[in-house]
């Protein structure tokens, strides 16, 4: 329950401080909350499975967005930036679409 | 509430954060979030629509200097009539129509002469007559009068009395020139003509003058 909290004071926060994202950091941030999103479906995922653990939900999140920024800027390295991103969008996508699923299952048994 | 939950919550909160920027800065700019294609293919039609006004630009730029320079000859096509028109009523060669007097004069005892004439023409030129016609002849800069054995010969032709002179200019100035006391009226009258003058707001002026070639004088360059 937390954590969504925390998730909902980052909106609010963004909504009234209106950060300015830098320009270097926008191909990466797009992509990192993204991988973020997918650590936070699979959180909620596990917390309704019952083995939620904040520890594994903070590496996930961690992990996930340094892994994202770096598959990103080894795109844009080799040329291929704006489709390594979208492969990226693309599997996290699919990942997200089967933890919302297993979620719906979980709350509606279906 | 364990350092493990306050953890998630503070990257959760950081991921809102991420988020809410990420979604604003992509709704406030336009053109940084396009691809390098679609910046290429952008700048390409913005080029071609450049390159399409431009020429519209010279083709109206052309259109404008023939306009111009169509004014221009129709400027000068008109001043050259005028110059023409002015040109053809000093030396008499076309018909003039206009105000002005009509003067016939009688001589019973044949006492004009032609110093009369000639005051009588030189009081009309005086007076602003633009054209002058005594019976048939047009007058123009190189008529001369003289009074023949009681004949008035303008030009080597021979007018009938009664003399009929007519003026086309101000038909007021050119009575009133006419009429000064010691003019040219009351020099007539007590040499014991009869002078009749008539203001006229439209006459006509039929005489021409047939221009002979000059063959001494040349213009200087």
């Amino acid at each position: 329950m937390i954590p969504v909290l925390g998730l909902v004071v980052g909106v609010v926060l963004g909504l009234v401080l209106q950060p300015e994202v830098p320009l270097w950091l926008e191909p990466y941030l797009a992509i990192a909350v993204i991988a973020a999103l997918d650590a936070v479906f699979g959180g909620v995922r596990a917390g309704l499975e019952g083995v939620f653990n904040d520890r594994i939900f903070v590496i996930s999140i961690a992990s996930n967005v340094v892994v994202a920024a770096l598959i990103v800027f080894l795109g844009i390295q080799l040329g291929v930036g704006a489709q390594l991103s979208t492969g990226v969008v693309v599997v996290l996508g699919l990942r997200i679409f089967s933890n919302v699923a297993a979620i719906r299952r979980h709350l509606l048994g279906a | 509430m364990t350092r493990g939950n306050l953890l998630a919550a503070g990257v959760t909160l950081l991921l809102g954060l991420a988020l809410v920027a990420q979604v604003q800065s992509t709704a406030a700019s336009d053109l940084e979030e396009l691809r390098e294609e679609d910046l290429i293919a952008l700048l390409d039609d913005v080029t071609s629509r450049a390159d399409n006004l431009d020429d519209e630009v010279r083709r109206l730029e052309e259109d404008k200097a023939r306009l111009a320079e169509g004014d221009d000859g129709a400027a000068a096509a008109r001043a050259a009539q005028s110059r023409l028109e002015s040109y053809q009523i000093l030396a008499g060669t076309v018909e003039v129509s206009g105000p002005g007097v009509e003067i016939v004069l009688r001589d019973p005892d044949g006492e004009l002469t032609t110093t009369s004439m000639i005051d009588l023409i030189q009081e009309l030129r005086d007076g602003g007559s633009e054209a002058i016609q005594i019976g048939d002849v047009r007058v123009v800069a190189s008529t001369w009068v003289e009074m023949r054995r009681g004949t008035l010969v303008v030009d080597g032709t021979s007018v009938e009395a009664p003399y009929t002179v007519r003026a086309i200019g101000d038909p007021h100035t050119l009575s009133g020139a006419l009429a000064i006391p010691g003019g040219f009226i009351d020099n007539v009258r007590r040499n014991g003509g009869s002078v009749e003058v008539t203001e006229r707001e439209e006459m006509v002026l039929d005489a021409l003058h047939e221009p002979t070639p000059h063959q001494y004088a040349q213009p200087v360059p």
